[in-house]
């Protein structure tokens, strides 16, 4: 019995079901959430830490054998996706106390923040492609709610789009399941994997895995199903729009990187190839999309698009070292973009717009806040040190060992452009004089006093020292980047450790 | 029977695409219920259709005896119900909440956040 393995459903959960008891309370809420992401970052590390030391943790649901039951599974990439929850999941809660307004926490903010948290979680963890549509519905429904609360015009236009968007990716994902489990009689993703070799028609198992990447797709915002994301992101306020950036498109990620390492490697030839023009095209429409915007947030969503390219190229290249290297992205990426958009709340505060030509200044004022922006941005953009830079340089090498030339060219011009739109938020944000139509400065000088500064700045500072971590130190972390990646390419594993019934 | 319950999986996918793409807000979201009950039909004739043989064991046996219904894509599906009426009480509510803030119900007059 592994509790470490359920606890990181259990905890947000639990918070979840408490938050709504304590619904009049809002400061127990407040400290409830505090609590209840730090207890989801302990077990994370927890659970962290027995998977590397056993390979892989698995729990079957009411004791039933392996693929009959419910399975929960955890491999290395699973306890990393864990740990990145708890993470991101403890710096938006410290984020919301200060910036969340008073009517979002009074209809359920963190009561949803909690339950999305848990539906994250568990897609992370389970081994059973229904349940894994549940956990997406879950973290969608909370979704959904948490982009609309506040009712105002531009979120209910950006959540139309979303909703839409997204129920009809979970009604392909859904019937993509029906067809697989009418193909092989079984829910369970490792029996899956092991019974698709012997299926007599293998034009099927294409058809249906490319249903599967349609679906993640869209949930990942790939292209050319991204248009979602730039419609919506931008719209609710910070702390959310900061929540969905860090976790849900890699929701659909890990999805694809699951999928298509354990179950679809029929004809790699094939599906892969596709997968590969698509991140290509992902990255290069994500940042020229971002060039053409002059909005904070609307910038940082489009970024997000590109960025997902880079981690469907580590999927698409299929070799070991591209593996390391999207798994690696995926770490650098949900915390770097996290922080930009938390970076984006503090200047909006400061100044009162997230549109860049109302902004300005900021550098003057607060010099070590544009320090804190500039680790993120140089980050993403992939400057060395930082983590960015080892994270492509290990995808863009992947794709050089692989002769795919022209993917490795592209790599490296979004990188370029990157920096290019980073440069721009810099130069309106930071650097240039603060606009002579703006008069409400009075924050930004200091004249108005800002309460629960801290809140504010704990969890920039604190992915600010992730990200320098990464890039600094990041041997541990290429390391278990290694083992993830290792695992992914050997899926005999995954299947010997879920159906052999004992942790391997 | 599967043939015939094939063609009406396809008529409901089409009529919900059709649906879908129309510029009223309130038939897209009948476009989606179409959807989510296309998909959940699909589920339950892919397993295939098998009449008049529940699967229950017969007293004194330990397993079924003779071909029997599969008793899991119903599951499944009741599942899919719940989660489907659940997701679209929200999308009502939420084409509701749109057409009050933006003050009308055309897709097209909903462009404020795309560009």
């Amino acid at each position: 019995m592994n509790p470490e393995l359920v606890l990181p459903i259990l905890i947000p959960l639990t918070a979840g079901a408490l938050s709504l008891a304590f619904w009049r309370s809002i400061k127990l809420q407040r400290i409830l959430a505090v609590i209840a992401t730090g207890l989801l970052l302990a077990a994370g590390i927890w659970l962290m830490h027995s998977t590397i030391e056993q390979g892989f943790l698995v729990v079957e649901m009411g004791s039933w054998p392996a693929p009959f039951s419910i399975v929960l599974v955890s491999d290395v990439l699973g306890a990393i996706m864990i740990v990145l929850t708890g993470i991101i999941g403890l710096a938006i809660a410290i984020y919301s106390l200060a910036s969340t307004p008073k009517g979002h926490e009074k209809f359920g903010y963190y009561p949803l923040m909690h339950l999305l948290l848990a539906g994250v979680a568990g897609a992370f963890l389970t081994g059973d492609i229904f349940n894994l549509f549940v956990w997406f519905e879950v973290m969608l429904l909370a979704s959904f709610a948490l982009l609309t609360l506040g009712g105002e015009r531009a979120q209910m236009e950006g959540a139309i789009k979303y909703v839409t968007l997204n129920l009809f990716s979970s009604a392909i994902f859904l019937s993509a399941v029906g067809l697989l489990y009418g193909m092989v009689g079984t829910l369970n993703m490792a029996d899956i994997a092991q019974k698709l070799n012997s299926v007599e028609d293998p034009g099927m198992v294409t058809v249906v895995s490319l249903m599967f990447m349609v679906s993640f797709g869209i949930k990942a915002a790939a292209f050319p199903l991204f248009f979602w994301l730039p419609a919506s992101y931008h719209t609710p306020q910070v702390a959310v729009s900061a929540l969905f950036a860090g976790l849900l498109t890699k929701v659909g990620v890990y999805a694809l990187y699951r999928v298509f390492t354990l179950i679809f490697t029929q004809d790699v030839a094939y599906t892969h190839t596709i997968l590969l023009w698509a991140a290509a095209l992902t990255m290069l429409t994500g940042v020229l999309g971002a060039a053409a915007q002059f909005e904070f947030r609307r910038i940082l969503s489009f970024h997000i698009v590109s960025q997902i390219g880079y981690m469907l190229l580590g999927l698409a290249l299929f070799t070991p070292l591209a593996l390391i290297g999207g798994v690696f992205y995926i770490m650098h990426h949900i915390i770097v973009k996290t922080n930009l958009f938390l970076v984006s709340g503090i200047t909006y505060r400061l100044l009162g717009s997230y549109e860049l030509k109302n902004l300005g200044g900021v550098y003057r004022q607060r010099p070590y806040l544009a320090l804190l922006f500039l680790i993120p941005a140089l980050s993403l953009a992939g400057i060395p040190p930082l983590s960015g830079f080892f994270a492509k340089f290990i995808v863009v090498k992947a794709s050089l060992e692989a002769s795919e030339y022209v993917i490795s060219a592209i790599a490296l011009l979004v990188g370029l452009l990157t920096l290019y739109s980073m440069i721009k938020i810099w130069a309106e944000v930071f650097w240039k004089k603060v606009p002579d139509h703006v008069t409400d400065v009075g924050r930004l000088n200091g004249e108005i006093k800002n309460t629960h500064n801290w809140a504010y700045y704990v969890p920039v500072v604190g992915l600010a020292a992730c990200t320098l971590i990464i890039g600094l130190y990041g041997q541990p972390i290429y390391v278990l980047a290694e083992t993830a990646a290792d695992q992914l390419m050997n899926p005999q594993l995954y299947i010997e450790a879920v159906l052999g019934g004992t942790p391997k | 029977m599967e043939t015939l319950m094939a063609y009406v999986v396809g008529l409901l996918f089409t009529a919900s695409i059709y649906m879908m793409l129309r510029r009223s807000i309130v038939k897209l979201v009948i476009g989606l219920i179409i959807l989510s009950n296309a998909a959940n039909l699909l589920i339950f004739v892919v397993a295939g259709l098998t009449r008049g043989a529940p699967p229950l064991i017969p007293d004194g046996a330990s397993e079924v005896v003779g071909a029997v219904a599969d008793p899991l894509p119903q599951a499944l599906i009741l599942t899919a119900i719940v989660i489907a009426f659940s997701v679209l009480a929200f999308a009502v509510v939420l084409i509701r909440r749109a057409y009050e803030v933006v003050g009308t119900d055309d897709l097209d007059k909903m462009k404020d956040t795309d560009t």
